[in-house]
Order: structure tokens, then C-alpha cells, then sequence
């Protein structure tokens, strides 16, 4: 009974509080009312389905109560459980901050409901067992960052809205290619019985190598690996703050699950070339927002360009697939979603607060705002990996399973990455906080108790998040399990048949 | 039968591909819905083309065809149909707000007034 | 658009007012239309059809009038709130199978009974067909929507 529905809340709640906000309609004070509980409910459910989940291993449901490999399934195992948990606590926190920054008129034109259904979309990517399911719940995620991405109307949105737009139809499109290829090979879209299946096919299986690369091209796409982020950079600068925030926590990270997810259960008979295609292009991910982020000094740009040199990190671990690349991949990935939201919402609140987008024209700031500006030092530090936080684990495991492939190179590129990280970060912090500005700033007088609530409660949710690694780590291990022992995850197909 | 299929969505994608590249919004959003068609296509000959009854147990029928791959298309039907839908409403705003349908003109930041 | 037809060879978008066949035959046409989309929705049950399909071609039935005459005349014809069809619909389709979780089952998982009707004889009545009545009310109402929202006619 309760397995049939804890593993759907996380996506029945969210578009039934949209579907309620539609009708309540234009008000936004109700839809504010409606959307904070459905987020703070989330997050209690959430934090349940984990306990739930550590206790008696992955809950498995069968829509319609089509058996496994037939119908759709919703595997609700450890990774999906800490996904969903942060991806709810985003959204929790990045509503709070919408209130006082969004404005009147986003607010009467839905922008509530479209986050639910985004977050719908979001949660059933990462809970579903079935890959055409995966794309279905890709496509609902996008729409709705469609309507997102351009709601309000300005020049910019629209603008950059259609790039967005066309580049995901057309990756999209590609995604349906893989999986007619997939299909074609397999039998099956049921992720754990096409790893069944696969693993206990004999002959050569070389086309999947070819399937492999459709796959790296569409998830490249939607997460902004090395050739293919130059949509990121123009399409994420233009929506607002708590958009933006949204977006780089949540909706690149989709990407990169779903290239951890395939990669662990699909792409395992060649993986000297498949994984080091992945591998080269993380590298060159990292190096291509490293410079990035040293060459702007608007404020937005720089975190858009540490949005990509994380993504290279994670999959750097991913790539590398043993106990401590899974387990260091799966820890960044976690850490990388609550502290760029945390990033993005304290750099909003500077942003709405002076008016300015650019580092170089601000100056003195921690005279007015001690408390955000020791926060962006903190969040500065806990992106960058210092000890403390939560960073630092994640990067360890990452550079030691990458030493000990004999991947030296990749592993330093790694740590010289932190440094460029640190260093684009603290030169943020000091323009915008040390020193005199070039000119006198006008400080608007803004209303910003709930975006420094949403803001600093980010990072202290990130530190406790990296002071607890240690209470934390059974979890942590039992998701990465279903990465570099893929038969973990498709055991559940045994009861079944 | 498969080979033919397989040469007409090949076609269909390339010439998507042309229209996408091209500068005009509308031929882009155009080239983007043949696209997807032959996606479609392509899916169908993956389930393997044949002549088969309805996937419906019955003792009398012993060939069915593969339901997958219609189901797919179905669902890949509605979705192209949204996006194509909004990307149409997107292109009409675009060109009152930007004033433009070319996409050369699409580029910098623009300034609202 | 206007540019784009000029550069077409177009000078000016003429509207013909005179447009009698066409109003009278559309009115005869849509209820023609109207009743096919309540078939093959219906039909969808067990052979091809159902609730998107059936609520596309509703839609195109309005469209049709649309065609016709205007869109203030259409509004008075069928008063209805697009944005209401497309919430309705959406409540539907997801309230009905998370209710039909109350049975104990699995999300979506269907109920059916039989029901003997004096005139019929037994009829199935069938919960899908609550869920497919969400679809085909968010399909028609999207796809009006958004048709009005291109055609300029509703701001």
C-alpha cells in the first residue's frame, strides 16, 4: 500500500498544486499560499521517502499494474530519493525567494504553476524506470522552462528564449532517434531489463557504441558538455533571478543523471571507448568554463561558467564508474544543486538591491550587508571545495578514483579547477565587497527578508549538508551502488519474473 | 519495405536540416515539425514493418504487430503537436516585440524601451 | 506578418465580408463534425480513437465557425472559458488516478463494473473514461487557445 504511492508523490503533488493554482486563478497571493505548502510538504515526503528507502531498499511501483518489463515502472531507489529531496528543497526555497523578486505581473501569469509542472517533470526524470518515460518527463520539464524562460516578455527572454528552444527540440529529437535504436536493439525501453538483457547477450555489440553516442550528443545538449553549452551561457542570463537559480540547480543536473544513469546500465561493453569520450569531453567542459569564468566579471556569467566546470567534475566521477568516482560523483552532484541555487539567489539579492550586474562597478558593500557578504565568502568557499564543506568530499573521492585509474591528468585539471573556482568566486566577492566603488551606488530600497530567508537558509542547509557527510555516508553509498553495480538496480526485475 | 523507410526519413531529415538552418523563424519552426516527422518514421521501421493483427489476445490470431513503437509515436504526436503549437505563439510574440523574423538580427542583448 | 506577405507579392490582406456559403455551411458542418468527435472519442475504447483525437477534432469544429464568422460572434455561440476547459480537463486527469489509488492498487490502475441499463441492456462503465474526458477537454481547450491566441483575436 505504501509503496504503490510514496515513490508518485513527488509527482503527483506538484501538478496537483498547479492544476489548483489554475484554477484559483489570477491571484497571486493564494497561488504564493498554495506553492509554499506544496514545497514545504515535499520536502517532509521527501525526507521520508529516504529514511523509507534506507531502510527497506529501492520501492518499486508498477503503473497501471503492468508488470515490469511491459508497463511503466517507477524505481524509487537511493539516488532518485536524494535527488528528488534536494530538487524539493530547491524549489522550496527558490518559491520563497520568487515573492519578493519576481514581480506582480510573472506572478499573475501562472509563473507558479509552471515551476510545479516544472518540478513535476523534474522529479518523474528522476524517479522513472522506463527511458521513453524519461524523455515523456523530459519533455514536460522543458515546456514548462519554455514558457519559464520567456514569461514576462522581455526583449532578452525572447530572444534567447527561442535559441533555447530550438536547440532542445532538436536534441529532443535526437533522444528519440537513440531510442528507436535502443528499441530496435533491445526489445525493450524497461532500463533494468535492457540492462538484463544486454548483459546477458554474448555477441557483438558494437552498434551500442554507436546508441552510446546519440546519447552523449542529447544529454550533452540538455546538461552543456564541451561542444555543445554554447547555448548556456546566452539562454541562462536572460530570465530572472529565481528562474536562472531554477535552472542552473536543477535543470543541467537532469542532464547529467540521466548520462550517469545510461552510462551505468546501458553503455557497459566498450567502456574504453564510450567512458573516455566522456571523460575528454568533462575535461574539456571544465577548461572551457574555467576560462570562462576568469575572463567576465558579471556576476551572473561567472556562476553560469561554474554551473560547467561542475558538470565536468561530476562527470569526471561518473566517467570513471568504480566505488569512489560513483560515490564522489553522486556527493558533488547533491552539493553542486543546493550551493549554485544558494549562489545564484545571494548574487540575485545584490543584483536587485544595487541594480547592477557588474562586479567591476560595485565596491564597499559589506559596509551596508556584513551578513550576505560573509555568506558569499562561505558559499564562495563551499563551491570551491575547502575542507568543511560539502565540496571538499565530493572532489576527494573524485581525484582519488581518478588517480587510481591512471588518470593523473584528469585528476589534477580537477584540482587546478578548484583553484580557478576559488579564484573567480573571491574576485567576485572582493570587487563587490571590499574596497570603494568607482562611482557612488544608489542601494534600492527593496523589500528582501524572505530572499535573504531563501538565501542564507541555502547555506546553512549546504554546510550542515557538509558537516554531516560523515552521518550521511551510508546513503551516499548505497546510491552509488546502483551506478558501478548496475545489477543492484535491476535486481528488482528478479521478483517479478 | 524497411530500406524504403529508412531512405524517406532520410530524407526528411535532411531536409529538416536545411530548414533549420536557414534564417527565417518560420522555416526554422517548419523545418523543426519535419523533423520530428521523421523521427517518427524512423521509430515506426525500428518496431519492424509488417502485416499484423491488432496486439489483443485472441486464440484465432498468430502474427501481431508490435504496439511499442505506435504507442511512442502517439506519445511523441502529442508532444511535437505542443511544441510546435507554442513555438508558433513564441514566434508571433517575437516578431511584435523584436520586429524582426530573421534570425540574423538575433543577436546581442537588446534593449527594452 | 504583414512583411512577410508584402515580400510575398501580397499588398493587402483583403477580408471577404460577403461570406455567405461558407457561413451557412459551417453551421450545418460543425454539429456534423461535433457529433464525429463524440464518436470516435467514444470509440476509443476499444478501437482506434479516444480522447485526443476527439478533442482535436472538436476543436477544429470551433476553429471551423472561427473561420466563418468572428470571434465575438463564436464567444456568443459557445460561451465557453477556454483556460476553465484546459484547468477541468487537467483536474481530471490527474485527480481521477490518484483517487483510484483509494482501491489499493498501483496509480492509474483503472476500475471497471458492469451495469444493466433498462433500454441498453448492460452497459461497462469504465474509469478511463473519466480520465479520458480530461484529455479530451485540455486537448480542445489548448488547441482553441492557443488558435485564438495566433489569430490575434484575444489579447
Amino acid at each position: 500500500m505504501t509503496t504503490n504511492i510514496l515513490p508518485m508523490l513527488p509527482i503527483i503533488l506538484p501538478f496537483i498544486a498547479g492544476v489548483i493554482m489554475l484554477f484559483i486563478g489570477k491571484r497571486p497571493i493564494p497561488h504564493r499560499m498554495v506553492s509554499a505548502v506544496t514545497g514545504l510538504m515535499m520536502v517532509g515526503i521527501a525526507a521520508f521517502n529516504i529514511y523509507y528507502v534506507y531502510k527497506n531498499g529501492a520501492m518499486v511501483t508498477f503503473i497501471s499494474n503492468w508488470s515490469a518489463p511491459f508497463g511503466i515502472s517507477v524505481v524509487y531507489d537511493m539516488v532518485a530519493a536524494l535527488l528528488v529531496f534536494t530538487t524539493s528543497l530547491v524549489m522550496f526555497f527558490v518559491v520563497i525567494y520568487s515573492f519578493q523578486s519576481i514581480g506582480y505581473e510573472r506572478e499573475r501569469y501562472y509563473y507558479y504553476p509552471m515551476v510545479m509542472f516544472m518540478i513535476t517533470g523534474i522529479n518523474g526524470a528522476f524517479t522513472t524506470g522506463d527511458i521513453f518515460n524519461m524523455f515523456v518527463f523530459f519533455e514536460v520539464f522543458l515546456l514548462a522552462s519554455y514558457v519559464l524562460i520567456t514569461l514576462g516578455s522581455r526583449k532578452i527572454q525572447l530572444q534567447e528564449g527561442f535559441k533555447y528552444l530550438v536547440v532542445n527540440i532538436v536534441s529532443s529529437n535526437f533522444f528519440l532517434i537513440g531510442l528507436a535504436y535502443l528499441y530496435s536493439v533491445t526489445g525493450s525501453l524497461n532500463m533494468a531489463d535492457i540492462h538484463i538483457k544486454l548483459s546477458n547477450y554474448d555477441g557483438s555489440l558494437a552498434i551500442m557504441t554507436l546508441v552510446a553516442v546519440v546519447f552523449i550528443f542529447v544529454f550533452a545538449t540538455k546538461a552543456g558538455l564541451f561542444p555543445l553549452y554554447f547555448w548556456m551561457p546566452g539562454s541562462y542570463s536572460a530570465p530572472p533571478m529565481p528562474v536562472i537559480a531554477l535552472f542552473g540547480a536543477l535543470l543541467t543536473k537532469v542532464g547529467v543523471y540521466a548520462i550517469a544513469r545510461t552510462f551505468s546500465l546501458f553503455f557497459t561493453s566498450d567502456t574504453a571507448y564510450t567512458h573516455q569520450v566522456l571523460l575528454l569531453l568533462a575535461l574539456l567542459t571544465i577548461v572551457a568554463g574555467c576560462i570562462g569564468a576568469l575572463a567576465y566579471t558579471d556576476m551572473k556569467k561567472v556562476i553560469i561558467y561554474n554551473i560547467m566546470i561542475a558538470i565536468g567534475v561530476i562527470i569526471v566521477g561518473f566517467s570513471m564508474m568504480d566505488y569512489a568516482g560513483t560515490i564522489g560523483g553522486m556527493y558533488y552532484l547533491i552539493h553542486d544543486m543546493i550551493i549554485k541555487a544558494a549562489l545564484f539567489l545571494l548574487v540575485g539579492f545584490i543584483i536587485y538591491r544595487t541594480g547592477k550586474n557588474d562586479a567591476a562597478d560595485l565596491g564597499g558593500l559589506i559596509k551596508q550587508h556584513p551578513v550576505v557578504g560573509w555568506t558569499f565568502f562561505i558559499a564562495g568557499l563551499s563551491l570551491a571545495g575547502v575542507p568543511p564543506f560539502p565540496g571538499f568530499f565530493g572532489k576527494l573521492y573524485i581525484v582519488e578514483s581518478a588517480f587510481d585509474n591512471g588518470h593523473t591528468f584528469s585528476a589534477i585539471i580537477v584540482l587546478l579547477s578548484s583553484l580557478i573556482v576559488l579564484y573567480s568566486i573571491m574576485k567576485v566577492f572582493i570587487k563587490v565587497f571590499w574596497g570603494e566603488p568607482s562611482e557612488p551606488i544608489e542601494l534600492k530600497d527593496i523589500k528582501s527578508d524572505k530572499l535573504l530567508f531563501s538565501a542564507i537558509g541555502l547555506v546553512i542547509v549546504s554546510t550542515v549538508f557538509g558537516l554531516s557527510a560523515d552521518f550521511l555516508f551510508p546513503a551516499f553509498e548505497m546510491a552509488a551502488e546502483a551506478f558501478y553495480n548496475p545489477s543492484s538496480y535491476s535486481n528488482y526485475l528478479m521478483g517479478v519474473e | 519495405m524497411e530500406l524504403v523507410t529508412i531512405i524517406l526519413s532520410g530524407i526528411l531529415i535532411a531536409s529538416a536540416t536545411y530548414l533549420i538552418l536557414s534564417k527565417s523563424v518560420l522555416r526554422v519552426i517548419v523545418g523543426v515539425s519535419i523533423l520530428s516527422h521523421g523521427v517518427h518514421l524512423m521509430i515506426l521501421t525500428m518496431g519492424q514493418l509488417k502485416r499484423g493483427n491488432v496486439p489483443v489476445l485472441d486464440d484465432t490470431v498468430s502474427t501481431y504487430s508490435d504496439p511499442l513503437p505506435q504507442a511512442l509515436i502517439l506519445t511523441a504526436i502529442v508532444i511535437s503537436f505542443a511544441l510546435t503549437a507554442y513555438s508558433l505563439v513564441l514566434l508571433l510574440r517575437n516578431y511584435k516585440e523584436l520586429g524582426t523574423d530573421n534570425t540574423e538580427d538575433m543577436k546581442g542583448v537588446p534593449h527594452d524601451d | 506578418m504583414k512583411s512577410t506577405l508584402k515580400r510575398a507579392g501580397y499588398n493587402k490582406v483583403q477580408r471577404q465580408m460577403n461570406d455567405v456559403f461558407i457561413q451557412f455551411t459551417s453551421k450545418v458542418i460543425f454539429l456534423i463534425i461535433l457529433l464525429f468527435s463524440v464518436n470516435l472519442f467514444l470509440a476509443g475504447h476499444y478501437t482506434p480513437g479516444g480522447g485526443f483525437v476527439g478533442g482535436l477534432l472538436a476543436a477544429s469544429a470551433i476553429i471551423l465557425l472561427l473561420m466563418a464568422y468572428d470571434y465575438e460572434t463564436v464567444k456568443k455561440m459557445i460561451p465557453v472559458n477556454f483556460h476553465l476547459m484546459i484547468s477541468l480537463g487537467l483536474a481530471l486527469a490527474i485527480v481521477v488516478p490518484t483517487l483510484l489509488f483509494l482501491f489499493g492498487a498501483p496509480f492509474f490502475t483503472h476500475q471497471h463494473t458492469y451495469v444493466t441499463v433498462p433500454v441498453f441492456g448492460e452497459v461497462a462503465l469504465h474509469t478511463a473514461v473519466i480520465f479520458d474526458v480530461g484529455v479530451f477537454l485540455t486537448v480542445a481547450g489548448t488547441s482553441l487557445l492557443i488558435v485564438t491566441l495566433v489569430g490575434g483575436t484575444e489579447k
